[in-house]
């Protein structure tokens, strides 16, 4: 390894974590109470190919405790480098993650992560999906932490429409572009855009 | 500055405290099973309440907290010294100026707003455990929405009482799926919990997170002949004049007689600054 990529490897971190993770866990947690709504979330500086808000997630939400799978794309050895000197967090297969990193292409097909057990739906895999940005908005939102309903762009709907059916089991999203996340829980009923 | 990690709490305790919030945000209702942490105040003091509030602030948050809706009893003052000494974070009593508002069994009577989050202090998560003892079987229970014996309850309520004599926990419906134990708060409170803010739930030594996001759906269970009333001492309060708050009766002689006061302290102190008078008020005395 050369000098430059391990000081990559070392870099990036927050840099007063206590701090720094409290805000990111706080824009985390606005962002899932409030599918849809966009949240700035700051403080990690990640490898190339992952962005900062996917970043922020990982380092505030992972640990050795946490299986992560990274889905074609986001596995590179920068990403599983950082990821395992900042959060000593184990790479696991897809079908055992509790946190899975990629694009929405990569991480097809959704069937292959855990959704839960009806006794315990909290054992389920939350995936954080790598969009180009937060544009037109193509799904309409309605459920708990939504007043009326919401909009938002969504990759496809289908997805999450068959997602939605499984409540209480089911997948949890995190949606990054940049310094932005967004978030769309199981709870959450999607429809096409009116 | 305190020679505490910021909010008490290790890093790695926080993590596993904020993932068990979003899946409980996720799923709104289900009690999510957490590694509770022994905190220094013994259990029944707010330990659960006190560690998702530690993994929740942050130093830019104000924080108030309430024991029955006082901001002055012993319970609420330790929290927030507690606060104010591994967190640096500023306090207040007064609700509108606060982010974060840990209580005790109350919902203030002012409004919240979209960007505050309300904490609560949790004994018993688990509406069917005086029901049902057995962890087991309440988590079948609830996975297979079986809630008959809830409503068995109630209706025996009906039958002793001629009424739903349940006056406080009050069980509710969450979306339409989870029966959840809203805490030890007074019925009267119930119909606020569809609110704008986020709602929180930590039982320390019962170790189950839960939550609520805004505007979620939250139906307390009643019967179509005996609808839910969400009811309080018919009396204005004797130092505000106010007639819609939730009141405390206090005894005040040996000769019977009493006085009803605002339970919520902050409530009633800014509606007497704000010139409203009650019964036993100094001005009318």
């Amino acid at each position: 390894m050369s000098l430059q990529t391990s000081s990559a490897v070392y870099a990036g971190g927050f840099s007063n974590p206590p701090v720094a993770s409290a805000h990111a866990f706080r824009a985390a947690m606005n962002a899932m109470a409030r599918p849809g709504e966009v949240q700035e979330i700051t403080g990690a500086t990640p490898p190339e190919g992952i962005s900062p808000a996917a970043g922020c997630l990982l380092l505030t939400l992972c640990d050795p405790e946490t299986g992560v799978f990274l889905a074609p794309g986001a596995d590179t050895e920068a990403v599983r480098a950082w990821l395992a000197f900042h959060t000593g967090a184990p790479i696991v297969a897809a079908e055992q993650a509790d946190f899975v990193l990629g694009s929405w292409e990569a991480l097809m097909p959704l069937a292959r992560f855990r959704t839960g057990t009806p006794e315990y739906p909290d054992r389920s895999a939350t995936l954080i999906v790598e969009v180009p940005g937060f544009g037109t908005p193509n799904a309409q939102l309605r459920g708990p932490g939504i007043k009326g309903t919401a909009e938002m762009q969504l990759p496809e709907l289908a997805a999450f429409q068959d997602n939605a059916v499984l409540y209480p089991l089911g997948l949890d999203f995190f949606f990054t572009s940049g310094s932005q996340v967004a978030a769309l829980p199981r709870s959450t009923q999607v429809a096409a855009e009116a | 500055m305190s020679d505490y990690n910021f909010a008490y709490l290790d890093e790695q305790t926080k993590r596993m405290i904020r993932r068990a919030i979003l899946k409980g945000l996720a799923v709104p209702g289900y009690q999510v099973p957490f590694a509770s942490r022994e905190m220094p105040m013994p259990y029944g003091w707010g330990t659960g309440g006190v560690q998702v509030s530690a993994a929740t602030l942050t130093p830019d948050d104000t924080l108030k907290v309430i024991d029955q809706g006082a901001d002055d009893t012993t319970n609420a003052v330790s929290i927030r010294k507690f606060f104010e000494k591994t967190a640096g974070v500023e306090t207040t009593e007064e609700t509108e100026k606060a982010s974060v508002i840990q209580t005790r069994h109350r919902i203030p009577e002012a409004e919240l707003t979209e960007d505050q989050i309300l904490v609560y202090q949790v004994p018993i998560p688990e509406p069917l455990r005086f029901l049902e003892p057995r962890e087991t079987e309440t988590r079948k229970m609830h996975a297979l929405q079986e809630y008959g014996l809830m409503h068995v309850k109630l209706y025996e309520d009906i039958s002793q009482h001629g009424a739903i004599a349940t006056a406080y926990a009050y069980p509710v419906k969450v979306e339409g799926r989870y029966v959840m134990d809203p805490s030890p708060i007074p019925k009267f409170d119930n119909p606020k919990m569809e609110m704008a803010a986020i709602q929180l739930f930590g039982a320390g030594r019962e170790q189950r997170i839960y939550a609520v996001p805004p505007y979620t759906q939250v139906v307390s269970l009643d019967f179509e002949d005996y609808p839910f009333e969400a009811s309080k001492a018919e009396h204005a309060c004797d130092l505000c004049g106010s007639e819609h708050s939730y009141l405390d009766e206090v005894i005040l002689d040996d000769a019977g007689n009493r006085m009803f006061v605002c339970s919520d302290t902050d409530y009633c102190r800014s509606r007497r600054e704000a010139g409203h008078s009650g019964r036993l008020s100094e001005e009318a005395a």
